[in-house]
């Protein structure tokens, strides 16, 4: 194939990469053909057209660009690579939506079953792996790779490294969404939980995230700036530390390359403690340390003050990056999990209160001197609120650590209302603050099309938010209280189904907040598509323009 | 350019306080010394864990781990607890193991205590079929009316939770079958129309006007009445319910009646002797009495 091709403009890296798309194309189409699971051999069919396209492209791309390589400044300045970011830009605000909308419907099949509606493709076992996915990995994953992409480039004043790998990265994530995605939908997966897809999966998002880092280090590596900012302290962590823990807790062996289906190596109780070594430190690292990455970058840039405390950035990055490994175990209080690992999942879940609030303090306290504008800027205002969400869910998780506390907490809808509570105020909404500062920097607009949607849209979706956490709460305290109580007799109060019983109205309030939620994100997607459009008219009445242009 | 990066650092305006003196795209760090309320509350939560460590079991070691000062161990606390009820529940049913039905109903504290023993009991094993206070699903018998299919005397109550129905692991179980009149060629599609017709006048249900009742009654004296008996009125000793009231186990419609007819009626219960212990299964008994329809 490449001695067709003019050699003096393909590079070995596009041979390279080309060869192996074209080879994965091949091997996909193979498995396709040979295997005796229709699911399996529709998730073959995929990678085969998308490698094949990825083929083309390479080739296609190094033909038609000529010998000269893309310059890495122009007149000067950076010539930075927005087009990946872009495209994660949008990806994320998809499956947001997608992702709300599914949680929505499974709050609802819980309240009333009768939205199962008999399918077993949209029941409630298959479509809460889909939301949990589609909101964390996807509508979380997707922002984290727009706002890492485009935060180590402006702090660095650097070009993202290589010209096909950003785009690997951003296509080949999205990929394995769609795979991951579909799977649960067809009955796929490896039931673990936040770790569903199976072996395939795996292995091509480990490729995928082995590049992205490397695209993450090599930016670094050709920085302008004498030190590394440090939001790119916390992507660096959340990049290195999920690596390690989708390896750890995805150790599998397939039953065949044609079979989708693989058997884990831990057993028993070991597994277990491998399950929540990374469930835990999914939300530390993937939601937390990821996520105040784009804190560090993006309240200072908008409200256009210093970072309250260098120093204090610092200790709270190592102190949280050391503590959260070790916290799993709580997860797994009162169970086959010895003695001595509830211990130190429980302590080390205390220690990290402080290293946590550390980051809430200095997200907070750099708005000193510029608290005025919490007024006129709904989106910052979004952003110091969700950091207000991460104080509070971060107290809330080490009281929850605690073996007393955690014996009344355990299995109620409580982790639901204290996941949520981090889910939709501090990585909801720390992300729709990045999103909307974004989106206007980036398609070159001088603010968004209306400030008062923005409103509109913190105001409904904190509304949802503090419904859905208070009846979670609710309801997680009086289940347990159910569960524990005894007659004076001696007996249990409460049969199993009086409790579920006792849910029902929390279950509709649960529903209704995550509705709202769902609308906020609505407006939010038509204000942002009417920024891209750039309508004019709307722009002069908006309140942005108050705002002097962050850029 | 990385010159003026080190230039002394400048002091912020609004708070007073020096920066770091390093820029990225704009962002300024503040050289703002650790709030001292968090790094002390950061010491105490560290003197609190290590405490903690010192008191329960912690530090794995190469076979074993450290035991703490307390010896606590989540296991034998939960013992120690199952050990406390099970004492208070011997004693209860040591009351209850010996006393006959009459005597539990006349002796008001046994009674109370064959209530909530049963009630917990029912909660766990019962309701997912019967549901809560027992009001029956289709199918699956209310137990809270005084219609009852096997009888309703304690000692006919106890025998169903012992051995349960048409349930072939237990000898004993109770055995009773509608047969599959029509898939089996017994009787004839028109046949079992007239019988349902028929079976619905008993009831008092409504009868179409076209009904050939007679026929009806022909065809349901030579079939149905050996077990549900001449009138209809149904014979606990074989479990064949009553006809002529207004308790449908599978509805009264013409649908489910005909489906009755044609593929017959088994619906199995469980035996619970060896799954629940004699003094739960009387004081179940007690409690499933006590719903509104024991004899």
């Amino acid at each position: 194939m490449a001695a067709t091709l003019p050699a003096p403009q393909l590079k070995i890296t596009d041979l390279g990469a080309g060869i192996a798309f074209g080879a994965l194309a091949l091997l996909t189409l193979i498995i396709a053909g040979k295997t005796e699971y229709p699911a399996y051999a529709f998730h073959a069919l995929v990678f085969a057209i998308a490698s094949g396209w990825a083929c083309f492209k390479v080739f296609d791309n190094a033909t038609s660009r000529g010998p000269v390589a893309i310059p890495q400044e122009i007149g000067g300045k950076p010539n930075y690579n927005m087009g990946p970011v872009k495209f994660a830009t949008i990806a994320a605000m998809f499956w947001g939506i997608a992702g709300f909308t599914v949680g929505l419907v499974i709050a609802l099949q819980l309240a009333f079953p009768v939205f199962n509606f008999e399918l077993p493709w949209i029941s409630f076992g298959r479509l809460r792996p889909l939301h949990t996915s589609a909101v964390i990995f996807a509508f979380g994953g997707n922002v984290l790779l727009a706002t890492s992409f485009y935060v180590v480039q402006k702090t660095s004043r650097a070009r993202l490294a290589g010209d096909i790998a950003p785009w690997f990265v951003i296509l080949g994530y999205n990929l394995f969404i769609v795979i991951a995605g579909t799977g649960y939908l067809l009955g796929i997966t490896q039931g673990k939980e936040y770790a569903e897809p199976e072996w395939y999966a795996d292995l091509w998002l480990t490729v995928v995230w082995v590049v992205y880092l490397l695209v993450f280090l090599a930016t670094l590596w050709k920085r302008k700036e004498p030190h590394i900012y440090v939001a790119n302290w916390f992507y660096l962590g959340f990049i290195v530390t999920i690596a390690v823990l989708h390896l750890g807790n995805n150790a599998t062996i397939p039953v065949s390359i044609f079979s989708p289906k693989s058997y884990i190596v831990w057993s028993g109780v070991q597994d277990a403690m491998f399950q929540w070594w990374y469930g835990h430190n999914a939300v530390g690292f993937f939601l937390t340390a990821g996520f105040l990455g784009i804190m560090y970058y993006f309240i200072p840039k908008r409200a256009e003050r210093p970072v309250y405390s260098y120093r204090l950035s610092i200790i709270h990055f190592w102190s949280l990056i050391f503590l959260y490994i070790w916290a799993g175990p709580h997860h797994l209080h009162y169970t086959a999990l010895p003695d001595w690992a509830q211990t130190l999942g429980m302590t080390f879940s205390i220690m990290l209160w402080m290293p946590s609030w550390g980051g809430m303090i200095n997200g907070l306290l750099t708005l000193s001197g510029a608290w005025d504008k919490l007024r006129t800027d709904p989106v910052l205002r979004m952003m110091v609120v969700s950091v207000a969400f991460y104080g509070m869910s971060t107290f809330e998780g080490p009281l929850m650590s605690i073996k007393a506390v955690n014996s009344l907490s355990h299995y109620t809808d409580w982790t639901i209302g204290h996941v949520h509570s981090g889910a939709l105020g501090w990585v909801g909404y720390i992300s729709f603050g990045a999103i909307y500062c974004l989106v206007p920097w980036l398609w070159n607009k001088k603010s968004l099309y209306s400030d008062r949607l923005v409103n509109w849209h913190f105001w409904i979706s904190t509304l949802g938010i503090v419904l859905y956490i208070t009846a979670m709460w609710v309801s997680g305290i009086l289940q347990g209280l159910m569960w524990r109580a005894y007659t004076p007799l001696g007996f249990l109060e409460y049969s199993f189904i009086e409790t579920v019983a006792a849910m029902k109205p929390f279950y509709v309030i649960r529903a209704l907040g995550g509705g709202l939620f769902l609308a906020g994100a609505l407006i939010m997607a038509y204000n942002l598509w009417m920024t891209v459009r750039g309508a004019p008219e709307a722009r002069e009445a908006s309140l942005g323009d108050a705002l002097p242009a962050t850029r | 350019m990385a010159d003026d990066k080190h230039t002394p650092p400048e002091v912020d305006r609004l708070t007073g306080i020096a920066t770091t003196g390093h820029e990225w795209d704009g962002i300024k760090e503040l050289n703002t010394p650790l709030p001292r309320w968090w790094l002390w509350t950061f010491y105490a939560t560290i003197i609190w864990a290590i405490g903690y460590m010192v008191f329960y079991p912690a530090i794995p070691l190469i076979s074993s781990h450290t035991v703490g000062l307390l010896g606590h161990t989540n296991r034998a606390a939960v013992q120690v607890e199952l050990a406390k009820l099970e004492t208070q529940r011997t004693i209860q049913a040591a009351g209850l193991a010996n006393a006959s039905f009459e005597q539990i109903k006349a002796n008001p504290d046994l009674n109370r205590i064959a209530l909530a023993r049963g009630k917990a009991a029912f909660g766990d094993n019962c309701m997912g079929c019967h549901g809560a206070g027992g009001m029956g699903f289709v199918g699956y018998p209310n137990l809270a009316d005084d219609d009852w299919i096997w009888g309703g005397k304690p000692e006919q109550i106890q025998q169903t939770i012992l051995h349960g129905i048409r349930w072939e692991q237990s000898t004993d179980t109770r055995v009773g079958n509608m047969p599959a009149f029509g898939r089996t060629g017994m009787l004839k599609r028109d046949e079992i129309a007239e019988s349902v017709e028929y079976v619905r006048s008993l009831a008092g249900l409504d009868v179409e006007k076209s009904a050939n009742l007679a026929k009806g009654k022909e065809v349901f004296a030579a079939n149905c009445a050996s077990c549900h008996g001449d009138e209809g009125k149904g014979n606990q000793e074989l479990g064949a319910p009553s006809l002529t009231d207004a308790i449908w186990l599978y509805g009264n419609s013409r649908a489910a009646m005909t489906e009755g007819l044609v593929n017959g009626r088994a619906g199995a219960m469980p035996s619970w002797s060896g799954r629940l212990d004699p003094v739960t299964i009387k004081a179940l008994t007690v409690y499933v009495g006590s719903l509104g329809g024991g004899q």
